[in-house]
């Protein structure tokens, strides 16, 4: 459904100039939920841009729905919506009408967008708010409207832009209960996230992108299995102990003193490991053994921690 | 008509421009205070002119000062009226809002004849307000009957060609501040004109520029049209101003509008 190979965007120009995207090959199968993940400017945003119409990449060719994005601009604009991380309806209109309104453009006779309008507030929970104007929208409304209004010309493929950055938990999960329903429904869904637990918990597959660059592309199962599968984190005796340690672990959080070892999670190979680290059986108090997550994946392919802090408005 | 016509082109932009007037419209009537700023400035400063310093003017015409004034005053009114265009122009390119209309395919055109067509009105609104103010205090028109539709036509004209060099402006600027100081070069362009007082008691060196710019002929027509006076070829030296501005305005946004949006 999404084919690109190569695609290339600098921003800036002269010494300022920045490579956002420097080669990105994606694929994304019909009816499947494809995640982009990474931090902060890498160039999720940019990739999205570029695959919907609204920016042109500077080297590589992509199709969307069997469209070029660069020859057949119209097409491929019929075929998809975007859903970006800043809200795209009207705050002075009500919900019904900023809905309407896309209906109406989108080539539908006024008593068909009323019927639509009238249907997308209806499936996204927003019927009783539809007369307000969108500007009195919680965050979660009006995110889902913003995604209703992407839903309205029925688009095959619905690219959604850090669909929950900003969002509370509770109204997070909403979306993801949407975002579950479209796919049953039958669409592809491209998301871009730094959430790595919405990645996880949405998609069938996953490609990391870091500085620009895809550094891993995968399910999540296969990502994780990428670092050694398995995790054991000990909680040292003492913080002498933790120190003594701490050189052996690939992720540590000195409060708790617990450190985390990459394993197989075989009772033999963790038994070894044990008697491997702690010969005198006094450093380590406690232990568990769980599977990686991708925050371990994150860590190992980028060099870094995940990030979480909430990202910076721009 | 059916759920999903498919119609030509030209039909698809038609449509989606009076969409985008509609909405236009409706995101104008939701913000009041901004329609009642540009509609009282134009008010205050008749009234401050007429009774404050009318008296000391002399337009060597005979006529009373609300007379010589309210042309004037008129499109001054077009003119603040129109920077609330430049403002939603401008709001329009900043917000996530441009990227949902690209994406639903519709053209830079339809997005700002949307927004120049909604001026209109609101400024064709502001305009026969303003009138009605100034006949209460003592303007007496007296033009004939193609006289009143020529200085109509004349004036609606003027704010379809301001209009879209508002939102021209809309495009340009960085932020709706600087999009709203639109008003204030409208206010100055009316100054060194024959707005508010003659040209020829003004300094000498302005007359040149006071003669020639695009106000000077507007007023001098609207002035002689409403009041029945001769007007010799300043409506056509007008018309031809507002059909340059307008074209002008036209080519310059559509090019401004794809640069943002590349």
């Amino acid at each position: 459904m999404i084919r690109a190979t190569g695609l290339e965007k600098s921003y800036g120009r002269g010494d300022e100039r920045v490579k956002v995207l420097d080669g990105i090959d994606l694929s994304v199968e019909r009816g499947t939920v494809f995640a982009l993940l990474g931090p902060n400017g890498a160039g999720k945003t940019t990739a999205v841009r570029i695959l919907a119409t609204l920016a042109d990449a500077d080297g590589g060719t992509a199709t969307v729905a069997g469209y070029d994005v660069r020859t057949q601009r119209r097409q491929v604009r019929r075929a998809v919506s975007l859903t970006g991380q800043f809200a795209s309806v009207d705050e002075k209109q009500t919900g019904e009408e900023n809905l309407r309104m896309v209906a109406r453009l989108g080539g539908l006779s006024r008593p068909a967008a009323r019927r639509r309008a009238a249907e997308l507030l209806e499936r996204f929970d927003l019927t009783a708010a539809g007369r307000r104007l969108a500007g009195t929208y919680s965050g979660g409304m009006r995110r889902r409207l913003d995604l209703a209004a992407g839903l309205v010309g029925e688009p095959r493929v619905i690219f959604l832009d850090e669909p929950t950055t900003g969002l509370d938990l509770r109204s997070r999960q909403e979306l993801w209960q949407v975002v579950r329903g479209l796919s049953a429904g039958g669409s592809t869904v491209f998301l871009t996230t730094q959430y790595l637990e919405e990645a996880d918990q949405l998609s069938d597959r996953i490609a990391v992108l870091d500085g620009g660059r895809l550094v891993a592309e995968g399910t999540a199962t296969e990502l994780k299995s990428r670092v050694s599968g398995h995790r054991l984190d000990l909680v040292a005796t003492d913080a002498a102990a933790y120190e003594r340690l701490a050189p052996l672990a690939v992720q540590l959080s000195p409060d708790t003193l617990t450190l985390g070892l990459p394993t197989d999670g075989t009772a033999a190979r963790v038994r070894a490991l044990l008697d491997e680290i702690d010969p005198r059986r006094r450093d380590v108090a406690s232990f568990t053994v769980h599977s990686a997550t991708l925050d371990d994946v994150f860590l190992a392919l980028t060099g870094r921690g995940r990030t979480t802090e909430e990202p910076a408005r721009v | 008509m059916s759920d999903t016509a498919i119609i030509s082109p030209v039909g698809r932009a038609l449509n989606n421009s009076l969409v985008m007037t509609a909405r236009s419209v409706r995101l104008n009537t939701r913000n009041v205070d901004a329609i009642f700023t540009s509609l009282m400035l134009p008010i205050m400063l008749m009234l401050i002119f007429v009774y404050l310093f009318g008296g000391a003017i002399s337009t060597g015409t005979g006529e009373p000062y609300v007379a010589y004034v309210v042309p004037g005053v008129l499109l001054l009114c077009a003119g603040f009226g129109s920077s609330g265009t430049a403002v939603g122009v401008n709001e329009d390119m900043k917000g996530g809002i441009i990227d949902r209309l690209r994406s639903l395919d519709v053209g830079g055109a339809s997005i700002l004849a949307g927004h120049v067509a909604s001026s209109t009105v609101r400024n064709t609104v502001s305009t026969v307000l303003v009138l009605g103010v100034a006949l209460l205090i003592g303007f007496r028109p007296s033009p004939t009957l193609p006289g009143a539709l020529a200085a109509a036509g004349l004036l609606l004209a003027f704010i379809v060609a301001i209009s879209w060099l508002a939102a021209t402006v809309g495009l340009v600027t960085k932020s709706p501040e600087a999009a709203g100081a639109f008003s204030f070069f409208m206010m100055f362009l009316t100054y060194p004109s024959s707005t508010f007082a003659p040209i020829d008691t003004m300094p000498g060196w302005i007359h040149g520029f006071a003669h020639h710019q695009p106000v000077t002929p507007v007023i001098e027509s609207l002035r002689g049209l409403l009041l029945n006076d001769p007007v010799g070829s300043a409506p056509w030296i007008a018309l031809a101003w507002c059909t340059g501005i307008l074209l002008t305005a036209m080519a310059l946004s559509g090019r401004l509008f794809r640069n943002r949006t590349a």
